[in-house]
């Protein structure tokens, strides 16, 4: 019989459960199989009941992000093998409710998202007829780290202060907003400052930094989130010594 | 916009434990690094406490050195002197990550932002030692 792994899964039914609990599976351990791959196994072949989120399989569509032997991990992008000779835990992500086994609730962030205006905000829009927006490489370049984000919510998993306080408007949402703010396309930089400054914003992060070390795009929103505190801070001195208040 | 979830289901929170910050060393460092700010606090209490003493005269200023050579007062000096480095050391590793400097189209490294800082504090700390060495 080929090698097999065993996967510590856990199992939550809101009609059934008054807490999760765990289940474990055997499944084949295969080079190329990820812990993905698993789970799917595990649905087609063991139990179809088992729930949980997925889509591209390949690190772009940021639905499968789960907790893997205790760290946020994109499971597509996750090998079994590496975790040899198991057992390997999958949880759902931390710090979100749970709705079903491994899929969490993330209404919370997706409202925070819209709130801090992530797309290009213009005083007066071109008409289409006078062509695009023009931008060179190197203003491409100083915001193209931060768009990377595919709202995995990796990083909200892994921010202690958004676990701890969940008005924290968090690592993904305050780097995408920086994206737009770096954009030579934006003119929404002051709009943005008004909902970015406050204590549930950029001040709420500690700089605790895990939730750049667990991003899968290499966005770093730690970083951003520290560049928008300078800035931040360089507008309101501004606002103290300048008779029109920096703006 | 989001109106679907005006009412979300609940779904099952798990509470995030009072000893988070142990297990996982990033999480640790953070907390040490947070914990510093008390034993860098003590310092400039310490400092404060010695001008104090020195303003107060030659009797005042023996017994605050006879103070600084009880065990205690070493022991918590070591303590803090640790921290002090340990928070100086972490401080000026992130500060490449909040200075995001761009010159001629690229991003400056990170040892274009950490080194002057280090070099600052090198110097610092020469200019000091002199001070206190010289005579």
């Amino acid at each position: 019989m080929a090698e097999q792994i065993t996967l510590e899964i856990t199992r939550y039914s809101p009609e059934r459960d008054k807490t999760p609990s765990v289940a474990s599976f055997d499944v084949p351990l295969r080079k190329e199989w990820v812990v993905l791959d698993a789970l799917n196994y595990i649905k087609d072949k063991v139990d179809g009941s088992l729930s949980f989120r997925w889509s591209c399989r390949m690190g772009v569509c940021g639905s499968c992000g789960m907790t893997v032997n205790g760290e946020p991990k994109l499971t597509c992008a996750t090998f079994l093998t590496d975790y040899a000779p198991g057992p390997v835990l999958v949880e759902p992500l931390r710090n979100f409710p749970v709705m079903r086994d491994l899929i969490v609730e993330i209404t919370d962030f997706l409202a925070k998202l819209a709130k801090v205006k992530p797309w290009i905000i213009r005083k007066k829009e071109m008409p289409v007829s006078e062509g695009e927006y023009l931008q060179t490489p190197d203003q491409l370049d100083a915001y193209r780290q931060f768009s990377m984000c595919i709202n995995c919510l990796l990083c909200y998993a892994a921010c202690p202060v958004y676990g701890l306080d969940p008005l924290f408007a968090g690592p993904a949402a305050l780097a995408l907003a920086q994206r737009y703010n770096m954009d030579s396309r934006d003119e929404g930089k002051n709009e943005r400052m008004d909902i970015l400054s406050q204590h549930d914003g950029i001040w709420g992060c500690t700089f605790v930094g895990e939730c750049t070390q667990v991003c899968p795009k290499h966005v770093d929103p730690a970083g951003a989130i520290q560049q928008y505190k300078l800035t931040a801070a360089q507008e309101w001195v501004k606002s103290l010594i300048l008779p029109w208040g920096g703006k | 916009m989001l109106r679907y979830n005006e009412y979300p289901p609940k779904g099952y929170r798990v509470r995030v434990s009072t000893y988070w910050w142990i297990g996982r060393w990033a999480y640790l460092k953070f907390i040490l690094r947070e914990l510093s700010s008390v034993f860098v606090a003590w310092f400039v209490l310490e400092t404060l406490l010695q001008i104090h003493a020195l303003i107060g005269g030659p009797a005042a200023y023996a017994d605050f050195q006879a103070f600084l050579r009880h065990p205690v007062a070493i022991a918590s000096n070591v303590i803090s002197l640790f921290f002090v480095l340990f928070h100086a050391v972490t401080w000026f590793n992130l500060a490449p990550k909040a200075m995001a400097i761009r010159l001629g189209g690229k991003r400056l490294p990170s040892l274009a932002i950490a080194g002057p800082n280090y070099i600052a504090w090198a110097l610092a700390s020469i200019v000091v030692a002199w001070l206190i060495l010289r005579g």
